[in-house]
This record gives structure tokens, sequence and C-alpha cells, in this order.
């Protein structure tokens, strides 16, 4: 069969499958006062259609930022603008300023679910797949393989599709970025990363390897000459990307800095809910909150995370797992860059990208979302183990230990496959099944969060290796990963 | 790719099951509501009062192994929840009564699967290593799992004919194998789950008579009347008897076959269903209508006279047509009786084995579902599934398949009607068009096109209907005062693919060169 053919029947299985989730329930459905992501974006909506722009970022009494206040960069805003726009053509008491709060109905609930599916349309999808098919080696069939493993990602199907968000747009643009990387277009790619960077802030886990990978190029290419041309090239990109967006708050200092407060809240604590990182997982033995004070939180995540400069997830991961105010769905930052090796390294991969969605469960099963990440997590491990023969993968040499080798091949690496895929298996049917004992009431969440966290952790251990273990020459070509 | 030569048809299996999990949230039409309550009947009420019940509207009227099956299902839907199994709880939806009788639909279905199985056996390799992709095989295992019509009817309308066809199928794989009695035996079984199938009963009947019973042919093909072998016969009518009697026989022997078979054949019902099949009657229906147009404005017949405009109303009852002769039950059965008489015939006279009697039974599903009497529209897919083996094998056959499966399919269209549900059916049927067209054309393409280009000029017809009647009609002022149009337009213009088709296939079987009769 045609190439064609099979990508078109690839992405036409991954939108049923995203829209398959988005029959089921959205975080916060029918818990006022405050509902969840769900109402925040279509709060969003209101605010940025009704209000003018000087008051987006702004705490009035047309504004109440603690119901759901603005806090991500203004392209995000913009998004909710256009999504505005459409809303009230279809039905205005869905933006309506302060009557609309808590709005819920079915067909509201179909525009949402269409707005995420045509960004995904327009953005995410398109990246994937041009990905794959340009920036992957082998047959037509393998790469059309790694689409369809790439878009079946269970976790970000379930929260943008089910918990409710946009992070297709900002992923997507990311995609761009690397894409146009990948394919020698360094101007566009800066441009496509940029605005990433300005959709979600949370794209700055990956602005490192980004920045370090432009970076190393100006250098190589000679920084007297096409080098420094090069270099003063991506910097106006950058900055009038930068501009552009930031443009109706630069009349002002004060609107910009208000943003930079809104989307920076190191006011918080240094972790949420719970969340697989090392804090939240270092917590349970010592209560790191109590001894540290919040400044220091802020510094001590900082050391920590800046020695990864390459390797784009053992950067996204180092940040994750030592981040500040780390939210669970911030994973997926980890996990766009797994979804690239799911060609070289498929075991890993599937098995890292399996355990982020699994660290999420607290998080689906509070959206009522079990039976559809039960459904995408079988069809993700089922259909990647079989196109990818990823089992086949766990030899040495395909695991890519080189020199570290023999530290490690004592490690009975199939078996802790399938322990560990036990393990996910035993605490999600626990988690969704039983009660907690009434003196440890986040048993479960904990449990959850400390195992992904120990994968995560294995995770990072092992993908460091196999980049500091590998030859020089590929690792020239690694650096645009 | 890791797929080898067996691995790939689990992995079809898997993938279109967690498909169909997809949809346990999805829409649920009033099927839903009629099998929670055939569920509860079953359960709750004992076996004399099963065909009597009429608390609900939606009284039992399949036979009565079908009741038998509810009776099991409702033993483990006790431990999801028992109050659906109350029968006062009409309408009862909670979350685990959704999600038993989903799960009940995509578990029976592994029916299905193991018959698509067996006909993927049945189909010829041809020699030489192909890739996966392209063997008959494989595109047959799609064709059957992923089928449109039934993950649409099935998984989102809500009904078991995955379950049931898998019965035809596998019955219909048994006699490619030479397995008469077991496909025999299969189908007395299909037959007593849901009587529909007594659409393609005479294809059953002419075909065992005629290439079992008679156990050897005259070397012209004729009928050699000295090879009867009445043991034959009395084994299939040992079968047919036990299976009737295991599945009628408590009520036979309590007196209430006639209330039974009230229950199962209700001729109250009107000509056509509520949503217009795509067959002759709805042409004729039309027809009728713009007669009695054209005569009120040509001044040649008196606007009172007309009976009300009940056909469009979309109501189920009995009516007159206008201008033509009233259709009755008698004609229509008068009707479909001719259509399928000269396939039977051709069977009996010039019979071509296993293959003649596939291409028979077609004719007979699709005879009947042209002229009978309140079909619905999901009744195509009787004739789609069968074609689908024929298709693999044959040009022509494909070419055919291409026309009815695109049609058929696109008229279930107004069974899911709810906003959210367009986007599914939008992409599983471009998906499953996609796939027939490029993997048959494929498949042939040593032979040459599939499709003549007026017949592509009607499929891409279709998708201006469909654009029309899901788009621009529900945005436009005649949403209000013709509600009925797009049901009507659809049904119209996919009655005359579904006609085309019929004639086409009648066509094939009736011209077909005279191959050398098989041996039993």
């Amino acid at each position: 069969m045609q190439t064609w053919s099979l990508v078109s029947i690839c992405v036409l299985l991954a939108i049923i499958a995203r829209w398959g989730v988005s029959l089921n329930s959205y975080s916060g459905a029918g818990k006022p006062p405050m509902f969840g992501d769900y109402e925040a974006q279509r709060h969003w909506q209101e605010v940025t259609y009704n209000l003018p722009i000087q008051e987006w970022y702004f705490n009035t009494t047309n504004n109440d930022l603690n119901y759901w206040g603005l806090d991500y960069p203004p392209l995000t805003a913009y998004h909710s603008w256009i999504c505005a726009y459409i809303a009230k053509t279809i039905n205005p008491e869905w933006v309506e300023l302060h009557k609309s709060r808590g709005y819920e109905s079915t067909q509201h609930k179909l525009f949402m679910r269409m707005t995420v599916l045509v960004a995904d349309l327009l953005i995410y999808i398109p990246a994937v797949v041009l990905y794959c098919l340009y920036l992957t080696d082998g047959s037509s069939k393998k790469k059309v393989s790694i689409m369809f493993c790439f878009l079946l990602y269970p976790g970000l199907i379930l929260i943008d599709y089910g918990h409710f968000q946009y992070n297709g747009v900002s992923l997507g643009f990311a995609l761009w970025g690397i894409l146009a990387l990948g394919l020698g277009w360094d101007v566009l790619g800066s441009m496509a990363f940029s605005l990433a960077l300005n959709y979600k802030q949370m794209e700055l886990y990956h602005a490192l390897p980004f920045f370090c990978y432009l970076l190393g190029k100006c250098i190589k290419t000679g920084l007297i000459g096409r080098g420094l041309f090069l270099l003063v090239r991506i910097g106006v990109t950058v900055l009038a990307t930068f501009a552009l967006c930031w443009l109706p708050f630069l009349a002002e200092p004060s609107q910009a800095m208000q943003v930079v407060r809104r989307i920076f809240p190191v006011a918080r604590g240094l972790f949420e809910d719970k969340v697989a990182n090392t804090w939240c997982s270092l917590n349970t033995l010592i209560k790191i909150k109590s001894i540290l004070s919040g400044d220091s939180h802020f510094t001590l995540c900082f050391l920590f995370s800046v020695p990864q400069c390459h390797f784009k997830v053992n950067s996204s991961l180092a940040f994750f797992l030592f981040s500040f105010q780390v939210h669970e769905k911030s994973i997926l930052l980890a996990a766009l860059p797994a979804c690239l090796l799911l060609n070289d390294l498929p075991l890993m991969a599937l098995w890292f990208l399996q355990a982020s969605t699994f660290s999420m469960l607290p998080l689906f099963l509070k959206d009522g979302l079990l039976v559809p990440y039960i459904v995408t997590s079988l069809g993700f491990l089922f259909f990647s183990i079989y196109l990818l023969s990823a089992l086949d993968h766990c030899s040495e040499d395909k695991l890519r230990l080189g020199a570290y080798n023999k530290l490690f091949y004592w490690l009975p690496k199939m078996d802790l496959f399938y322990i560990s895929i036990a393990a996910m298996v035993g605490l999600s049917i626990a988690t969704a099944v039983l009660i907690p004992p009434p003196h440890l009431p986040d048993l479960f969440p904990v449990l959850v969060s400390t195992t992904a966290f120990l994968h995560f952790l294995g995770t990072f251990i092992h993908f460091n290796v196999v980049q500091f273990s590998e030859p020089p020459s590929r690792k020239s070509q690694k650096k645009s990963n | 790719m890791a797929a080898d030569s067996c691995s790939w048809f689990p992995a079809l299996a898997v993938g279109v099951s967690l498909l169909k999990c997809f949809f346990i949230s999805a829409y649920r039409s009033t099927d839903f509501e009629v099998h929670r309550n055939w569920l509860a009947i079953t359960h709750s009420l004992p076996v004399s009062r099963w065909y009597y019940e009429n608390t609900s509207e939606w009284t039992l009227d399949y036979p009565p192994l079908f009741a038998w099956f509810e009776l099991g299902l409702s033993q483990v839907a006790r431990r999801f929840d028992a109050n659906m199994l109350q029968v006062e709880n009409l309408n009862y939806a909670s979350p685990a009564t959704v999600l038993f009788q989903r799960l009940s639909v995509i578990v029976t279905d592994v029916v299905f699967i193991y018959a698509a199985r067996e006909c993927c056996r049945c189909v010829r390799e041809p020699k030489g290593s192909r890739d996966v992709l392209s063997r008959p095989s494989f595109v047959l295992a799609v064709l059957l799992l992923w089928n449109f019509g039934l993950l649409v009817v099935d998984h989102i309308h809500f009904q078991y004919n995955g379950f049931l066809f898998g019965f035809l199928l596998l019955s219909v794989a048994k006699h490619l194998q030479s397995q008469h009695l077991q496909g025999a035996l299969l189908f007395a079984f299909l037959l007593n789950l849901k009587h529909i199938y007594l659409y393609v009963a005479p294809a059953y009947g002419v075909y065992l008579l005629r290439s079992y019973c008679f156990a050897q042919d005259n070397k012209d093909g004729s009928v050699r009347w000295s090879s009867f072998s009445p043991l034959r016969l009395l084994a299939l009518g040992a079968i047919v008897t036990s299976v009737c009697a295991l599945s009628f026989g408590p009520f036979i022997a309590m007196g209430q076959l006639p209330q039974v078979l009230s229950r199962l054949f209700p001729f109250k019902r009107g000509l056509c269903h509520a949503y217009w099949a795509p067959n002759i009657w709805a042409l004729y229906n039309v027809l009728d209508k713009s007669l009695a147009v054209l005569g009120v404005r040509l001044k040649l017949l008196e606007e009172a006279e007309l009976p009300p405009a009940s056909m469009t109303g979309g109501l189920v009852q009995e009516f007159e047509h206008s201008v033509l002769p009233s259709v009755t039950p008698a004609v229509t059965l008068v009707c479909t009786l001719l259509s399928i008489l000269p396939a039977v015939a051709s069977i009996w006279l010039r019979p071509h084995g296993a293959q003649g009697f596939l291409r028979c039974l077609l004719l007979c599903a699709l005879g009947c579902f042209m002229f009978g009497w309140h079909v619905h529209e999901k009744a195509i897919l009787i004739a789609i599934l069968p074609l689908s083996i024929l298709a693999v094998e044959s040009r022509e056959d494909a070419g055919i398949f291409l026309i009815l499966t695109t049609t058929g399919h696109y008229s279930l269209f107004p069974l899911l009607f709810t906003p959210a549900e367009l986007p599914i059916k939008v992409v599983l049927m471009l998906m499953f068009t996609i796939f027939s067209f490029t993997a048959l054309r494929k498949l042939h393409s040593a032979q040459g096109s599939l499709l003549h280009p007026l017949e592509v000029i009607y499929l891409l017809g279709l998708v201006a209907v469909a654009i029309a009647c899901e788009v621009v009609f529900p945005l436009s002022p005649w949403q209000q005062r013709l509600p009925f149009l797009p049901l009507l337009v659809t049904s119209v213009y996919c009655a005359m693919g579904v006609c085309y088709a019929f004639l086409r296939l009648y066509a094939s079987l009736l011209l077909r060169r005279e191959e050398k009769p098989k041996q039993l």
C-alpha cells in the first residue's frame, strides 16, 4: 500500500483516539466553585474577549486574578481571544463577562473539544507526520509505525482531550522547531521555538538544548564571518518574535513586568500536589519543605538543573526532576523528546512514555478518565511493542550502553521491564479500586508518584549513559536532537 | 516491521477491540434501552411471561434463542448493577449499566473475530511471498474486522450484529470448506437468534438440497436424480428441527407459539422504516410524492383528495400512496420472491459450488433488502459483509463492492445524528473508504481499474450529498420547513447505488461462464 494512504489512515486513527477520549469528562466537571482547567480556559476566553488588553494580567474589578487568572504568556491569551470570537458567534452566553462563570453544557463542551482538535490538526499532528517522514531513518513502513506510536502517546491525548489543555500547541511549535533545525533551517527553527516559548513558559525546559545547539553551530561555522551572521540572524528572529508577541505589553514597563510576575509565580512552594520529582519524593523521607526556606528552594533547583546542556530528554527530565513548582503535567515536556527516541531506543522510550502516563494516574482518576487511561495505555503499549519490536531491543548493544556495559550487565533488563509493567498495572488497579486506610489518605498517589519517580530516575541515568558513551561522530549528529 | 506471518491477525483484532472501547461514552440509541429491557425481562420474569410482557414499549421481538442469550448475559450483568435488571426501571442507564452493555457487545464480538479468521483461511493466496499488507487474507481481515457499518451500528448505535454476523460468516466459511452439516447447524442457530436472516434462507435451502442432498451431478451439470441421498436430507432435517426445538420448544409446550410469532412478525408497521432504507420503495415513495406535487401544480389533482403527508413525517404507521397504487405486505412478498427467483433457480440448474452459493446468498439478501416490507437500512450489512469475501478474489466483485459498501455505509449516517458523533462517523468512514479503495486497487492492479468513470462520478456525488446534508442544510432556512429533506435525499441517492449494485451482481451471476460443477 502506498505511504500516503498508510499515513492518512494512521492520522485518522489518531484523531479517533483523541475524539474518543474527548467524549469523556473534563477537569472540574460539575465541581463549583472553582471547577478546573476547562473552566480556566473558558474564563480566559471570557477575559480576553471582553476586557481591553491592558487589563488581561492585572487584578481589577472586572478581572479577579484569584479565579483562574491568566498565567501563561501572551500567545495563549491571543489563542483564547480567537476561540472567544468564534464562541461569541455561536452562543454569546459562553463568554459573557461574569455571567458565564462555571458555564457547562454539552454544546459548549463540544465547542471546546473542537478547539483542541483544530489546534492539534493545524500544529501538532503535521509536525509529527513531517518529523517521522523526513527525520527518521528506516523503511517507509518503519516510519509510519513510529509516527503511529508517536501519535498514540497516551499522556498528551489524556491531558489535552481529557483533562483539557492545549499542550499540543506549545509542544507542536517546539517540534516544528526541532524539525526545522534538523532540516538545517535554523532561523525558522528558532522562530518556531520562540513561538512555543511564548505560548507556554514551561518550554524553557527545552530552551537550553536549543540554545546550546544553535550557539555550537554558530561557533563551528566560525565566529568571524558566516557563524556570526547566523548568530545575528537567529538573535534578530528571536527578538522580533518576542517583540511581536509582547507588542501590546511593551508600551509600559509595568505591563510587561506584571505579565512576567504572572507567568513565573516564585511565591508558590517547592511543589504542589503529589508530583514524581525529586523534591516530592524526598519529602516523604525528609520534610524538605519545612527545612529550607522559599529562596533556597529556588537556588537548589537551579544548581541541579544547569549541568544538563545537550540531550533534550536529559535536559527536560532534569528540569522536571529537580525543578521548582512542577506540575505532574510537565512530564509531557520530557515525553516529547522521548517520542523522538522511539526509533533509536524503542524499549527505553516506550518504557519511559508509559511510566509518564502512569505518573499522571491520580489526576486522571480525579477527572473520571479511568477507562480512556486504560484503553490508550493498552493500545500504546501493544502497538509499540508489536510494530517496533521493542522487546527485541534489549541486548546490550541495542541499548547502546557502550563502555558502561560492564557496569550494568548484571541488571536483568527484560525482567525489570515486566516487573515494572506489572507494578504499574497493580498500582493502577489498587488506586482505582481500593480505599486507602484513614491515617494514610494519600497513600496511593504517593506510591504512584514514587514509583514513577524511580522510573524517571532510571531513565535519566540510562539516557545520560547513552549520551556520554557515544562515539564523537554520532554525538554531533545527536546534538540536533 | 515486526509483523510475521501469523501475528497480524491478533494485532488487528486487539486494535479494533481497543477502538471499540473509545465509544463506550458515545451516543446510544433506544436500542440500548431495548436490550436492557430484555435483560430485565429474561432475568426477572418466568419464561411464560417473556413474550407477553409489555411494561416497556420495547417488547421482546427476537426469537427465543436470543432471549436465552440475554438470560445468560443477565447473569453477568448482576455483578455490575443489579438495578438494570428491574423491569420497572425504564431507561435506566447508570455508568455501570453502560459499561456492562458496551463491554458485552465488545466481548461477544469474539465470535465475529473467530469467523473472520475462518473466512481468511478460505481465501486463495497467490503464489510468491508478498508484503503482508497486500495479501488478500489481510485485506479481507481488515474489511471484516474494521467494517465501518458494524462499528457504527454495534458500538455506537448499539446492537449485537457482530455476534450474529459471526454465525453467518462462520456458516459461510464452513460451506466454503465443504463442511456442510456444520454450516447448516450454524445457520439454524442464527435463524433462531434473529429471524431477519430468513432473507438468505432460500439460498441455504436450495443450495443444500441441490448440492448436498444430491451427492453427484451429471457430466453436463444437470441434476442426477438417482444420486439423491435421503440420509443427508434426514441429517439436515434433524439439525434444523432440533435447533428449532431447543429454541421454540418451551413456548410450543406452553401453547404460546402464535403469540411469539405475532411478536416476531409485526406487520402493523409501515412500508418504510422511520428513516427510509435506500431500497426500491424509497424511490417509489419519492416518485409518488413528486407525481402528487406535479399533479396538484398542473391542476390534475385536488389537494384535498390526497392523504396527509404522513410518509415524510418520519412516523411508523400504515398509510396510502397518493397517485401510484398502494403497496401491501403481500405485494412486497411477491416482489421479493420474484427478485430472488432467478438467483435461486441459477444455483439449482447450474450450481457453481460454494462460490455460487455465496453469490446467491448475496442476491437473496439484496433482493429482500430492495423489495422487503419495513426494511431497516442496517440490513444492508447482510449483503456487504459476505461480498467482502468475493471482493478480495475477483476484480469485478471488488468494483461492485466499492459501490455497494460506500453507498450502504453512507446510508447509515442518519443513524448517528448527534453533533458529537459527527467527527467519529466522518473519520471512520474516511478510514474505511481509503483503505478499501487503495487495498483493493493494489490487490487487483494487474487486471485494470476497478471502477468505471461514471461510477467514480456517482461516488464523488456522494461527498457532495454528505456535505449538503451534514453541513449546509442545518444552517439553511429549509431546516424548519422540511426537516425530513436530508434523509430523503440520502435514501434516494443511496438507493440508486444499491439498485445498480444489485443489477450488476445479478449480471455477474447469470452471465458467468460455465465452470465444471464441483463434486461434494
